[in-house]
C-alpha cells in the first residue's frame, strides 16, 4: 500500500504526481491492550514513533501494515515489561533515528531545538542593548544652540 | 480553440508583465512621467489577460474538453459541476495559473486603488510586482503548462483525486493562494521604499490594508484546510504539523508580526527597518510554501532530484527573490532613518515581544519544516521532524506571547503604566483565575495543564472586552454616552478586539478537544450499543448507495441520550469508480453548540463486523470559530477610515484625524 501523503498534497489544493490513499483507520480494536493503562503508553509511545515508509506519520495515524507491526512490537515491549525509554531505546536500535518523530538532541540536531532559542534569546539580548544605548544616547545628547535658545524663550514667556 | 486563446493570453500577459517591469523603474530613475504611468495600464492588461487565460482553462474543465492534457488527468465527465470548476486548481498546472491569476488580480487592483500614491512609489511597487509576474508567467509557460493537448482526445478523463472532490477543498485553494500572493504587495511596497531609500509612517498606511486582507484571506484558508482535514480524513485530528501545513503557517505567523510592526510603524514613526524585512520575509516565505509544495521535494529529496525541472526553477525564483531581496535591504537599510524613541513597557515594546516571539515561533515552524531536508540533502543523515517537536518548541513560545496579548492594547504610546494596566486587568485576571480553579474541580483527575489553558484563554477573551468596556467607560458613565463611544471607536479598535478575542476563542476549543476528548475505537455488529461520553450509539447496519461518481458503504447509528433517540449519524465509505478510491466519509453531529459527536468507519469484516471510530470532541467547533473571529477582525480594521487607501482626504488631516483619539485617552 503507498503511504497515505493526501494532507499534504489537498491541503494545497493539488493531488497529482502523488498516489493518495485516505486513511481508513490507524489503531485497530484487535491490537488494543487489554489493560487501559499499558495501552494509553502505547498509544502515547505510537504518537512519538514514525510509520517508516509514509510522509511524516505516526504509526498512531497510519493504515501502512509496518506501522502495524510497529504497534504491535511496541504493545509487545510495553508487555514484557520495558520502561518507555527502553522501548524508544529498542526501536532506534533497530531503525534509526528516523523512527523517531521528536528527535532527540545531539550534534546533528543542536540547530534544529537551537535554532528557535537562539533567535528568542538573541533577539531578546538585541533589543536589550539597542535599548539601553539609545535611551544611554538620548540622555547625553547636549542641546544644540538653537534648542538652548528656544528653551530659554520658552522659559521667560512663561512666567 | 478557446484553450489555444487562453495559451495566448496567458503570453500575452507575460508580454505585458515584462514592459510593466522594466518601464515604470526605468520612468522613475529618468524623472520621466510618461515611462511612469505605464504601469497602470500595463497592470490592468496584464490581469484582463492572465483572467482570460483561467476563463479559458476552467471553460475546458466545465466541458469536460478531454483532448486537454489537464482535463484529462483530473476530470470526468460524470463529475457533478462544482468539482468540475474547482478542479481546475486541483492539480498543479492549474493551480499555478490561478497563482499566477491572482497575482495579477492584486496588481491590478494595487493600480487602482493606488492612484493616490506618490507617482514613483507607484510605478516602483508595480515595477517589483511585475518582477514577481514575469517569473511566474514563465514558470507556467515553461515548466507547467495547462492547456497542454493530446493529439488525440480520449473518451473519459481520470477523475479528480476524490479527496478534492468536497465543497471544503473547492474553495480552500483560492483563499490560501489570496493569502499567499496577497503578500507579494507588501513585498513590492518594501523593495520600492528600499529602491527610493525612503520610507516614513505614510508608507505602513498604505501597505496596511493589503497585508490585512492577505492576512485575513489565508487565516480563512488555513482554517478551511484544517477544518477540511478534521471531517474529511476521518482520524479526529485537525491540524498534523505536516510540512504542507507548515508551509501556510510561516508566511502566517510572519504576517501576524508584520501587521503588528506595521502598527508602530504608522504610529510612531518606528521600527521601520524591521518593518521593511519582516514584509520581505512573510513573502519569502509564501515563495518558500510554494517550493515545498510544488517541488515535489517534500516527497523525497531523491524524487525532487530526478526530475527537478519545476523544483530547481522555483527553487531559482527563491533565491532570486529572496536573495536579491537581502541584498538591496542590506545596501539600503542603514539609509533609511531610524524613528521614535520609546520605553520598554509601552505599547511598542508590547508590540516588539509579539514580534520577538512569533518570530521565533516561525524560526521554530521554518527549522522543523526543513530541517530534515538540509540534513538529508547535506550529509545524507535522515531524522524525523513531527507533531511532538513542534509541540514541544512552538507550544512554550506561544504561552507568554497569549498573556501579553491583553495587556498590550492598555498600554500607552512611548511610555506606558504598568501599574494602572493591572488595576484595570485585575477583575479579568482574578476572573482567568477562578476559571482555572472551577476548570480543575470540575475535571479533576485530568491533564494538568488543561485548566491553566482554560485560564489563558478566558484571560485573552475578557481582556479583548475589557480593553473595549474601558474606552468606551461602560458602567463609569451612562450607557448612552457608552454607547455613543462606542460607535465612534475606529474600527481598528474593534478590530483588534475581535482578532485577540477569537485568539482566546480558539485556545479555549484546542484545550477543551486535547484535553478531554472522548475516543472509542472498536468493531461493532449490527444491533451492537457501545457509550460515548453520554451518548448510546447502536450500529444499525449498513446500506449501499450509489452515487454520480462513486458507489458509498453507509454505517446507519442510532444516537441516544438520556433514553431518547436524538439523531442517526450515517458515517460511511465511498469507492469512486474512475480511480477505485475509497474515502472515507465522516458522520457529525453538534451538540451543546460547539461539541461534536464524530463517526468515523473503517474496514468491513467478514463477520458483518465493521470497525469504527468514534469521538465525542467538547467545543471543538471553538478552534474554527476563532479563526473566524480573527478573519473577522481583519475585516473589521480594514473598514477604518484611515486604511481605505481611496480615500480622498490629503494625508496631512488624515494624520491630524489620526492624533486626536490618542490625544483624547
Amino acid at each position: 500500500m503507498r503511504p497515505f501523503v493526501s494532507l499534504r498534497a489537498a491541503l494545497l489544493g493539488f493531488a497529482l504526481a502523488l498516489a493518495l490513499v485516505p486513511a481508513a483507520h490507524a489503531v485497530k480494536p484487535d491490537e488494543m491492550l487489554a489493560d487501559p493503562g499499558l495501552e494509553a503508553r502505547a498509544r502515547d509511545l505510537s504518537a512519538e514513533l514514525r510509520c517508516l515508509v509514509c510522509q511524516n506519520q505516526s504509526i498512531d495515524d497510519s493504515d501502512a501494515p509496518l506501522a502495524r507491526d510497529l504497534r504491535l512490537l511496541v504493545r509487545e515491549r510495553i508487555q514484557a515489561g520495558d520502561s518507555n525509554n527502553q522501548v524508544m531505546d529498542y526501536l532506534v536500535a533497530r531503525y534509526g533515528e528516523f523512527v523517531l518523530l521528536r528527535p532527540r538532541f545531539e550534534a546533528q540536531t543542536a540547530i534544529l531545538w537551537g535554532l528557535p532559542f537562539v533567535v528568542l534569546l538573541g533577539g531578546g539580548a538585541y533589543l536589550a542593548v539597542a535599548m539601553r544605548r539609545r535611551e544611554r544616547a538620548r540622555a547625553e545628547a547636549p542641546l544644540s544652540a538653537a534648542e538652548r535658545a528656544r528653551l530659554d524663550e520658552i522659559l521667560k514667556s512663561d512666567v | 480553440m478557446i484553450v489555444e486563446l487562453g495559451h495566448y493570453a496567458l503570453v500575452l500577459a507575460l508580454a505585458l508583465a515584462i514592459v510593466q517591469s522594466v518601464l515604470p523603474i526605468w520612468g522613475v530613475a529618468a524623472s520621466d512621467r510618461s515611462l511612469m504611468r505605464v504601469a497602470g495600464p500595463a497592470a490592468g492588461g496584464q490581469f484582463l489577460f492572465a483572467g482570460l487565460a483561467f476563463a479559458a482553462l476552467t471553460w475546458a474543465h466545465v466541458v469536460s474538453d478531454f483532448s486537454v492534457t489537464n482535463v484529462f488527468e483530473n476530470s470526468h465527465s460524470t463529475k457533478p459541476m462544482i468539482y468540475k470548476i474547482s478542479g481546475v486548481w486541483g492539480n498543479h498546472e492549474g493551480s499555478m495559473l490561478l497563482w499566477v491569476a491572482i497575482l495579477a488580480l492584486f496588481g491590478a487592483l494595487v493600480a487602482w486603488f493606488g492612484r493616490n500614491l506618490p507617482a514613483t512609489l507607484r510605478a516602483n511597487v508595480l515595477g517589483v510586482q511585475a518582477w514577481v509576474a514575469v517569473a511566474f508567467y514563465l514558470f507556467v509557460l515553461l515548466t507547467s503548462n495547462p492547456f497542454a493537448r493530446f493529439g488525440q482526445a480520449p473518451m473519459e478523463g481520470r477523475d479528480l483525486n476524490p479527496l478534492l472532490q468536497d465543497p471544503g477543498l473547492a474553495i480552500h485553494p483560492p483563499l490560501l493562494y489570496l493569502g499567499y500572493v496577497g503578500f507579494s504587495i507588501a513585498f513590492s511596497f518594501a523593495a520600492a521604499a528600499l529602491i527610493e531609500g525612503r520610507i516614513d509612517a505614510a508608507w505602513a498606511r498604505w501597505v496596511r490594508p493589503w497585508t490585512l486582507a492577505a492576512w485575513v484571506f489565508l487565516t480563512l484558508g488555513i482554517a478551511m484546510g484544517s477544518y477540511w482535514a478534521y471531517y474529511e480524513l476521518g482520524w479526529g485530528g485537525w491540524w498534523f504539523w505536516d510540512p504542507v501545513e507548515n508551509a501556510s503557517l510561516m508566511p502566517w505567523l510572519a504576517g501576524t508580526a508584520l501587521l503588528h510592526s506595521a502598527i508602530v510603524m504608522e504610529k510612531r514613526d518606528a521600527l521601520k527597518i524591521w518593518t521593511i524585512l519582516l514584509a520581505i520575509l512573510t513573502f519569502s516565505l509564501s515563495l518558500l510554501g510554494t517550493f515545498l509544495v510544488r517541488s515535489g521535494v517534500l516527497t523525497s529529496v531523491h524524487a525532487f532530484a530526478s526530475d527537478p525541472t519545476r523544483g530547481v526553477f522555483i527553487l531559482v525564483i527563491l533565491v532570486a527573490f529572496v536573495g536579491g531581496s537581502l541584498a538591496i535591504f542590506a545596501a539600503r537599510a542603514n539609509t533609511l532613518t531610524k524613528g521614535g524613541l520609546f520605553a520598554p513597557v509601552s505599547r511598542e515594546g508590547a508590540l516588539v515581544f509579539n514580534n520577538l516571539f512569533l518570530t521565533a515561533a516561525t524560526a521554530a515552524v521554518f527549522i522543523g519544516t526543513l530541517y530534515p531536508l538540509l540534513l538529508e540533502a547535506t550529509t545524507g543523515g535522515k531524522i524525523s521532524v513531527g507533531a511532538p517537536f513542534f509541540e514541544m518548541t512552538f507550544g512554550p513560545l506561544m504561552v507568554p506571547l497569549l498573556l501579553v496579548v491583553p495587556i498590550g492594547p492598555f498600554l500607552a504610546w512611548k511610555r506606558g503604566d504598568l501599574l494602572a494596566v493591572a488595576q484595570r486587568l485585575a477583575v479579568v485576571f482574578a476572573l482567568a483565575i477562578l476559571a482555572v480553579l472551577v476548570t480543575w474541580w470540575l475535571k479533576r483527575g485530568g491533564p494538568v495543564l488543561a485548566p491553566v489553558g482554560v485560564g489563558i484563554a478566558i484571560w485573552l477573551m475578557l481582556g479583548a472586552l475589557a480593553e473595549i468596556g474601558f474606552r468606551i467607560k461602560l458602567f463609569a458613565e451612562p450607557l448612552g454616552v457608552s454607547l455613543r463611544r462606542a460607535v465612534g471607536l475606529p474600527g481598528s479598535t474593534w478590530g483588534t478586539m475581535l482578532a485577540h478575542f477569537g485568539v482566546g476563542v480558539m485556545l479555549l476549543g484546542i484545550v477543551a478537544e486535547s484535553a478531554w476528548k472522548v475516543e472509542s475505537i472498536l468493531v461493532m455488529k449490527p444491533g451492537e450499543t457501545v457509550r460515548v461520553d453520554r451518548f448510546d450509539l447502536t450500529y444499525e447496519g449498513p446500506q449501499q448507495v450509489r452515487g454520480p461518481n462513486f458507489d458509498e458503504t453507509i454505517a446507519r447509528f442510532a444516537v441516544v441520550e438520556d433514553g431518547r433517540r436524538i439523531l442517526t449519524l450515517e458515517p460511511s465509505k465511498r469507492i469512486f469508480r474512475t480511480r477505485t478510491m475509497p474515502t472515507t466519509e465522516t458522520a457529525i453531529a453538534t451538540r451543546d453548540l460547539f461539541s461534536q459527536l464524530y463517526l468515523s468507519v473503517g474496514d468491513a469484516r467478514d463477520d458483518g463486523g465493521v470497525a469504527m471510530r468514534i469521538y465525542w470532541k467538547p467545543m471543538v467547533l471553538l478552534i474554527w470559530i476563532g479563526c473566524l473571529f480573527m478573519a473577522i477582525g481583519g475585516t473589521v480594521s480594514l473598514t477604518d477610515r484611515r486604511l481605505r487607501v481611496g480615500a480622498p482626504t490629503p494625508r496631512k488631516t488624515a494624520a491630524a484625524a489620526i492624533a486626536l483619539p490618542e490625544a483624547a485617552e
